[in-house]
């Protein structure tokens, strides 16, 4: 392991690169353009590029163009930058393209509070670009895992042929402090490319994969000449109207995600492990920065007798479904807590069948600290 | 002997869904002819498309071929160009691709200058969508949106890809497919962005709501809007209203390429300390 101090965005770019991404492209936009600011220090250093391109639309154009060429590419926004990339996000779905999104998370709707945390990109992260397909969604919740879900968001675009979006928030992005992450060597020797195709070019169907697997898109420039689209494609890449073609295809990006989250799901259980289903336990739900609050909240609510514990989803999208089914059905009192109104809550009601879940919301661009978390606690329960 | 294209074409995509008598086809073997004359590989070439007829032109031809969202096919081939400098990345847009939606994408890639060739079809109006004004439709003209006549003023492509700083910008009509392959000839070679206006009929969704419903009617207008630059500029200015240049109307040579100006960026961040490295921030446990 390795000790870094620094903030969450430099943390993102740092993984990225580290990683193995070649391209970014960008535009400014409080609270991500750090995230810009550093990695166009690190790329060009590292043989990659980077580019300010000249709006939000451009900025993922250009990565998924670097993607589809073979290059690992990023690139990192902020909520305005989300709704304005969320067409070209659904083109990256179609044709599978795998590339990262950091969307670092201020207060919406709208231009909303530039320089004030929220969590309230979380709904729209789930289905930014119309159309059925399956977003995976990660999200940091703390400085460390600003690096080590950059990293993972990276692997997981290659193993499933998608954009990966990795949310952090106002708070994490700037947040200047000590995180310890993986050494480089590790970083490095986890990288798992791209699948491709070795065979002759004219046995090649970048789309012609079985009924869960992602499409093998080898790198552009190297004899196997192919078509990328938005339009519904069969298995060559070209656009097709063939009424099972196209209802395969579709079925297709729902049940490459949906028959394999074991390799997605990643949850934290803080302070779980002795919550046996009696009387008066209390589950806090919380992702993202809100967690360390969470956190805290649970050792006063312990030192009070109050039986506390965490459940913390690092993969908000696809949800744990089961692990939430598992411990809600255990437990009576459960509080989610959230920087929006409602956005995971609802998830968390739709698993458990249950519409009994408490919930602390706060959508005033400022932090939630321990001190309400416990209040509410004794509050409810 | 007849040319044949059939090397660069994907014949299982034939025939094409443009109407009979579009001028997409003249300029698809016009790019054909010029790459081939140049010698490009297939596989060294990226070809770009957006939304309309003009977006089907990437999956006809045997190259590398992406088709993008509507306008973004610049944003695009700025990605796929960047990260592969040496490689050939030529855009086909329609006239609302790259005016109206992806107008602004089209004037930066201009003022970067970064090597890629954008062949603008101009063909006055959004034909695949049922004859709505472009920002090319003259005015006066029947549009389904616009039915007593457009209003809106013409955008002069030319002009806003010279004013935007694109170094190489040409325009050419289907009606000279020779002239119009030298001239793609010599924007391909150029290193620097290359636009070029070509302007061809849509008989079926522009021409027969403004009394030129065959091909030919078709033509016969758009010859009689375009003049060689050399007589052009030789006119007066009430002369020269609603006319349009044709052939190369702005060569640079010396303007500085983007890709070749990042390399210089790669040095200086390689060479130089002083400049953020990994290293900085660091401390192995």
């Amino acid at each position: 392991m390795r000790e870094i101090i620094s903030t969450g965005n430099d943390l993102a770019a740092i993984a990225a690169v580290d990683a193995g991404c070649k391209f970014f492209a960008g535009y400014p936009i409080t609270p991500s353009s750090e995230i810009m600011h550093t990695i166009s220090d690190l790329l060009p250093a590292a043989g990659g590029v980077a580019i300010q391109m000249e709006d939000e639309i451009a900025g993922i154009a250009a990565t998924i163009g670097a993607a589809m060429s073979g290059k690992r590419a990023m690139t990192a926004t902020s909520g305005p930058g989300m709704s304005l990339k969320a067409e070209n996000l659904g083109l990256a779905q179609m044709a599978e393209v795998p590339i990262v999104v950091v969307d670092v998370m201020r207060g919406g709707p709208s231009t909303g509070l530039p320089t004030r945390v929220s969590q309230g990109d979380v709904r729209q992260a789930r289905n930014p670009s119309h159309g059925d397909y399956r977003s995976i969604t990660l999200c940091a919740g703390n400085l460390a895992e600003c690096y080590t879900e950059v990293v993972r968001a990276f692997n997981l675009a290659d193993r499933f042929m998608q954009p990966v979006i990795v949310l952090t928030d106002e708070t994490l992005g700037h947040m200047h402090g000590k995180a310890i992450i993986p050494d480089l060597e590790e970083v490095k020797a986890g990288i798992k490319p791209r699948k491709r195709f070795d065979g002759d070019p004219k046995d090649y169907r970048p789309y012609g994969v079985g009924p869960d697997e992602p499409a093998v898109l080898n790198p552009m420039f190297e004899g196997y000449r192919y078509h990328f689209t938005g339009l519904h494609h069969d298995s060559k890449g070209f656009p097709t109207e063939e009424i099972e073609t196209c209802r395969k295809l579709i079925q297709r990006l729902e049940d490459k995600v949906m028959k394999h989250t074991d390799e997605l799901e990643l949850n934290e259980e803080f302070m779980c492990d002795d919550l046996t289903g009696e009387e008066g336990e209390v589950l806090i739900i919380a992702y993202g920065s809100v967690s360390l609050a969470a956190k805290e909240a649970i050792r006063h609510l312990r030192a009070d007798g109050i039986k506390a514990g965490l459940f913390r989803p690092i993969t908000l999208w696809p949800s744990p479904a089961k692990r939430i089914k598992e411990l809600t059905d255990k437990i009576k009192n459960v509080l989610c807590v959230e920087l929006n109104i409602r956005q995971y809550t609802e998830e968390v009601e739709r698993v458990s069948s249950r519409l009994d879940i408490e919930g602390l919301y706060k959508v005033n661009g400022r932090a939630i600290s321990p001190y309400e978390i416990v209040t509410k606690v004794k509050e409810v329960f | 002997m007849a040319y044949n294209y059939d090397k660069y074409l994907r014949l299982e995509k034939m025939p094409t869904l443009w109407c009979w008598g579009c001028g997409d086809g003249v300029i698809l073997k016009a790019v054909i002819r010029a790459i081939d004359a140049l010698g490009w590989k297939q596989d060294d070439v990226c070809v770009v498309s957006g939304i309309g007829c003009s977006g089907r032109f990437s999956s006809y031809v045997d190259f590398n071929t992406v088709h993008t969202t509507h306008g973004r096919t610049v944003a695009y081939a700025t990605g796929i160009k960047l990260a592969n400098p040496d490689k050939h990345v030529i855009c086909v847009a329609g006239d609302g691709d790259a005016m109206a939606i992806g107008g602004n994408h089209t004037i930066h890639g201009c003022r970067r200058n970064i090597d890629i060739n954008l062949i603008m079809i101009n063909n006055f109006i959004y034909g695949l969508t049922n004859s709505q004004t472009s920002p090319t439709t003259p005015q006066g003209m029947w549009t389904v949106s616009q039915k007593a006549g457009n209003i809106d003023p013409t955008f002069d492509s030319c002009e806003v890809a010279i004013a935007s700083g694109a170094s190489f910008v040409a325009r050419e009509t289907i009606l000279n497919p020779k002239k119009l392959e030298k001239t793609l000839i010599k924007g391909f070679q150029h290193k620097g962005f290359a636009f070029f206006d070509i302007m061809s009929n849509c008989h079926i969704n522009f021409g027969r709501k403004n009394k030129m419903g065959s091909a030919m009617e078709n033509l016969a207008w758009i010859d009689s809007i375009t003049i060689p630059k050399a007589k052009y500029d030789k006119l007066t200015p009430e002369e020269q209203l609603n006319k349009f240049p044709t052939g190369v109307l702005k060569y640079d040579e010396n303007a500085k390429e983007y890709c070749e100006m990042y390399e210089e960026i790669k040095k200086a961040h390689q060479g130089k300390r002083g400049l953020i490295t990994q290293d900085d921030f660091e401390k192995k446990i």
